[in-house]
This record gives structure tokens, sequence and C-alpha cells, in this order.
């Protein structure tokens, strides 16, 4: 019997950086409540093995997997079961352990999360992915192979260090055939609270360069905000808590850009 | 049993053993026939050529972290920077983060080559006292990906350690990719004769970073790494306007301090976020020069006073872990 996780998984968007620390998760996380909030039903799958956030950002703590006849049941961040989340973190007994693996057991585990958990019925899976082009990208896209891959969503901050990252990471999607839905400039401006002066503490503007450099959609600018990172920190819902702010407004302009190149 | 490899079945007999290679747990292992073989029981001959290789370099110093973005490259750069400040040492930095190498744009060194010679590779220099080496010497464009699985990058980080020219250094300092995966591995396996004085591990305040972190923590432990400390980067931004201080990544679990106090370990200082810093890097230029005043730069100097005092109180030269 061969299970096929992905058969009712309407559309499935990559969520790359090339660059560490950039945003990645955090993007995820967000990308994904919003497309809840919007009504539709959506799964996480973290193929970052040795540094797995996003447990910790939707608060899912520690739950047990378990197995069905139609493979791993993910586990879901919400009683409505719109949300399903795949992750490492839930298989670790002790989340301090440090998965210590080469690149071979992490691509075999990697198949597994793609092919043999029962995703149901999705209209998205988001794939959070960890730096780099190496051995979790090409087992993603190896094993996605037989199902469509819509795109990616790429993740910079301003500054050139990261950019310079990201456009290796362009030339993956190139060589892989990955459509580039487009990239975000995350970190992008930080607004005092206390006086409102805006400090570009990552630099400004590369993201909106290196869209235009390769020709890449610029999909928006998120900016540093600290009651972004407080509310991942303690795994809560940042657009129900925070919707008037210019975070929120940034995150669902990408989320709608997104969504329109889906269904297009 | 230590000779048994991270990628073995459940029940491997363990590669010394008389059953390597051909006991039913061998089935399917990658290992099987190199163990069959019996060519896993003999240790790789580069572990013994680098030993030799690197008798010159007086103290190798890993920079780690678990996390991404948190300032590894940033540190490593200016840490090296820093201890070539003494014109009377020697001092090489060597990125072993192959798909994203930052070392070269933040030293300055973008679109420089790497030449070979009779005595191997020569490393690029940034001052007569401070070499270079990374990947990104050898890709010719800024867009040119480095698609490696982990074997093929573990070839290069053993090329690295073996065929470059490094001559005598009081300082080696190994700027790593994030993670506890094959590059990691690498440079423990190849070090493990010649001996590594300590890891550096860099952290932001926010719990996020914290929990990949102890991961590495856990890894040096695992691998006998010492660490000689933690340092906490990007902890809190003083608005160059009416000079308040935000946490822009708040230690919502206690930052570095806590997890130092829980985990027994050296916090060897906190640096704040300075836009400066970023600039500098995508400049190519120290932050130590261009600002040397400003509260990050002296946070920074009072951590790489604490990693001299710390190399002169240890000697490996002699010493594998």
């Amino acid at each position: 019997i061969s299970i096929n996780g992905l058969a009712q998984v309407k559309h499935v968007v990559l969520v790359l950086s090339g660059k560490g620390g950039v945003g990645k998760s955090t993007i995820t996380t967000e990308l994904a409540l919003a497309l809840v909030h919007a009504g539709k039903k959506v799964g996480i799958l973290d193929v970052d093995l040795c540094g797995p956030s996003i447990p910790r950002m939707l608060s899912v703590g520690k739950p047990e997997v378990h197995q069905c006849d139609a493979g791993w049941v993910p586990v879901y961040a919400d009683p409505q079961q719109k949300l399903a989340i795949m992750s490492i973190g839930f298989l670790l007994e002790d989340s301090d352990e440090a998965v210590i693996w080469r690149g071979p057991k992490k691509t075999a585990l990697i198949g597994q999360f793609v092919s043999d958990v029962a995703w149901g019925e999705l209209d998205i899976l988001l794939v959070d992915t960890p730096p780099g082009t190496s051995d979790e990208h090409l087992a993603v896209l190896e094993n996605l192979r037989k199902h469509r891959v819509d795109g990616a969503v790429l993740v910079t901050t301003p500054q050139a260090v990261s950019t310079g990252d990201v456009r290796r990471e362009i030339t993956f999607c190139k060589k892989t055939a990955v459509k580039i839905l487009g990239i975000v400039e995350n970190m992008s401006g930080f607004v005092c609270p206390h006086c409102s002066e805006c400090s570009n503490v990552f630099s400004k503007g590369g993201g909106e360069e290196l869209a235009k450099l390769t020709g890449s959609v610029f999909l928006g600018s998120v900016p540093l905000d600290p009651l972004l990172t407080a509310t991942l920190e303690e795994g809560r819902d940042f657009l129900q808590a925070f919707p008037e702010s210019s975070t929120y407004t940034a995150i669902s302009q990408i989320v709608n850009t997104v969504l329109s190149s889906l269904d297009a | 049993m230590a000779d048994v490899p991270i990628d073995a079945p459940e029940h491997c007999p363990g590669t010394s053993s008389d059953q390597a290679g051909k006991s039913s747990a061998c089935q399917g292992c990658p290992n099987q026939n190199i163990c069959a073989s019996g060519a896993a029981k003999a240790p790789d001959p580069a572990i013994e050529e680098i030993r030799q290789k690197l008798t010159s370099v007086n103290h190798k110093i890993l920079v780690l972290s678990g996390k991404g973005g948190v300032g590894k490259s940033t540190f490593s750069a200016h840490l090296s920077h820093a201890l070539a400040s003494d014109d009377s040492k020697e001092v090489a930095l060597l990125d072993v983060d192959i798909c994203g190498p930052s070392i070269p744009k933040i030293m300055g060194l973008e679109g420089e080559q790497v030449h070979q010679s009779g005595s191997g590779w020569s490393p690029v220099y940034v001052e007569d006292n401070l070499a270079v080496m990374s990947i990104g010497f050898l890709l010719s464009s800024p867009d040119d990906a480095v698609i490696w699985r982990g074997p093929k990058k573990n070839g290069m980080i053993k090329q690295f350690l073996r065929d470059v020219d490094w001559g005598e250094l009081d300082y080696l300092i190994v700027d790593t990719p994030p993670g506890t995966s094959d590059e990691h591995l690498s440079i423990v396996q190849y070090l493990s004769s010649a001996g590594i004085d300590g890891a550096v591990i860099i952290t932001t305040p926010q719990e996020v970073s914290l929990q990949d972190v102890r991961k590495e923590i856990r890894f040096c432990i695992k691998v006998k790494i010492p660490i000689i400390g933690v340092i906490e980067n990007m902890s809190g931004f003083v608005c160059p306007k009416c000079k308040n201080t935000s946490q822009i990544f708040p230690p919502t679990t206690g930052g570095a301090q806590r997890m130092c106090e829980e985990l027994n370990l050296p916090l060897l200082g906190s640096v704040p976020l300075d836009p400066r810093i970023g600039k500098s890097c995508d400049e190519g230029k120290s932050f130590l020069n261009e600002v040397p005043d400003s509260p990050a730069a002296v946070a920074y100097e009072n951590i790489v006073q604490k990693i001299r005092d710390y190399c002169s109180s240890h000697t490996t030269s002699n010493n594998p872990f």
C-alpha cells in the first residue's frame, strides 16, 4: 500500500532563505496564521531538523505523534484542526537533545515527513526550511517531485551579508525549477516605541533591490517588531493580538499576493 | 559505543568489531560495504595528516551557535581583527559555512581568489598577519550556489584543514554554519588528533534562539569540546534619538545569563545591537576600527580579552581531547 499523504493537498509553498536567522520560521508561522484566519486549511512541514522552531512559535509543546492507517498523524495547533504541523520537535524526548545527524539520516527522515504524514485535505502546505542549499532542501524537493511544488517564498533581511546568501538560494531555485513566488524583506526598520524614530538596524532596501536584480516579485517589507518577537516566544497568535499594527498590515499584504499567485 | 557511526542502524556491532558489515543488523546500512571490507577499522589518514599540518598552530577556536543569524560570522571576523591588531601575532580565519560563506564579504575580500603553490593552497591575506580561507574564494560569481550534500561538504572541510598552507599561527578561528550536522561533525573529526582549545557559543537573548543553542552545547559536551563561554549578541537596542533601550529580541526566559547559570557556563559578555555593525560588515570593514568608542566595540574588546586569557592558560598543542 503506498501512502500518499499529499494526495489532498492543493498547494505546496516552500519558505527558503539561504541565510540563517532572517525570519523563515517567523514568516512561515505568520503566513500560516493569516491563511487560517482567511478560512484556509493549512499545514506546516518543518524540515529544520537541527533547529526546529515551529513547535514553540505555535505553542504546541510536547504532544505525541501517533500513527494511523494513513500514516503519521500531524499535530494540530488548534481544536478546529485548521492548522496541522509536523516537526522533529515533536519526536524528541528531551527538547534540549541535539540531533547530530549527517546528511543521509536527515534525508531519510524528511522523506518520511513528506510522504508518510497523513495531512488530509489542505489548501496549502508550507514547508519551513533550515538555511542553506544542502541535504534538507534536496530531500524535500526529491520527495515532492511526485506532487506539485507551487513555488517558494524567499526571506531576507535588508543587509548585503544576507542578500548575498539569498542570491545563491535564488540560483538553487532556478536549478531545481522551483518557481519564486517572491521575496520578503524582514526586519526592515525598527520604529522606537518611545519616540517613533525609525532606525535601520539591519540596513534597508536590500530585499527590494535583490528582487529587481533577479527579476523576482517583491512581496513586501516586514518591520522589526518586538511585539512580534515576544508573541512568537510565547506561542501566541500575533495577528489576533495586534491587528492594528503596521506589521499586521505588511503580513496581510504578503499573504494576499501569495494567494493570488497560487490561484492564478 | 564509540565506533558506531551516526548513520548506522540500531544494532550496529561497531565498525571495529569482527562482525562489522557482516551481521544481520548491517543490512541496508550505508557503511556496510566499507565495514565488510575492513576499511572502516582504519582511521581516516587525513586526521593524522591534519595533526601534523597544524602543529604550527598554537590555538584553535571554534565559533558555534546552533541558531542561524545570531552573529557567528560577525564575531569570528572581529575576533580575528582584534587578535591580529597585535602585530606580533599570526591569525587565520577559516570559514566552513559551505552553503552560505559570509566571511569574504565581512572581511572586505569579495572577488579574491585562492592560489595554489607547491606547499598547498594559499589563504587570502587581509593584513600581513591575518589570513582567511572560505569556499567563497573558490566561487566565480556571487550567484553561484553550492548545492552539495554532506559527503562533498566534508571533503571540502578536509581539504581546508589539510591542504591550506597556514604556516605558523598563534590563532586559527573557525567560523561555522548553524546546526549540528556534517560540517560540525567533520571539523571535530578532522581535528580530533590536532586538538581544539575550545568553542565560543553565540546566541541572541530570546528563547527561540536559546533552544537551539542548548542543543549546540549538548553537542559540544557529547564530542568533548571545551566551551570557552557564551556571548549574548543583539542584546538591547539604544535608540539614537531618544536614547531609550528597547529589547528587540526579548530575553523572555532570562536570556543567556539564565542559561549560563543553569548550565554552569561562563557568560563572556553581551553585545548591544548597533546598526553600524551591520553596515561595517556589508562594507567589509572592521567595526572595531570604524567606531572604536561605541558600547558594542567596547563589549567586543572585553570579550576578546577573556578569550586571549583563556588561550594563555590552556595549551593543547600536544593534547588531543
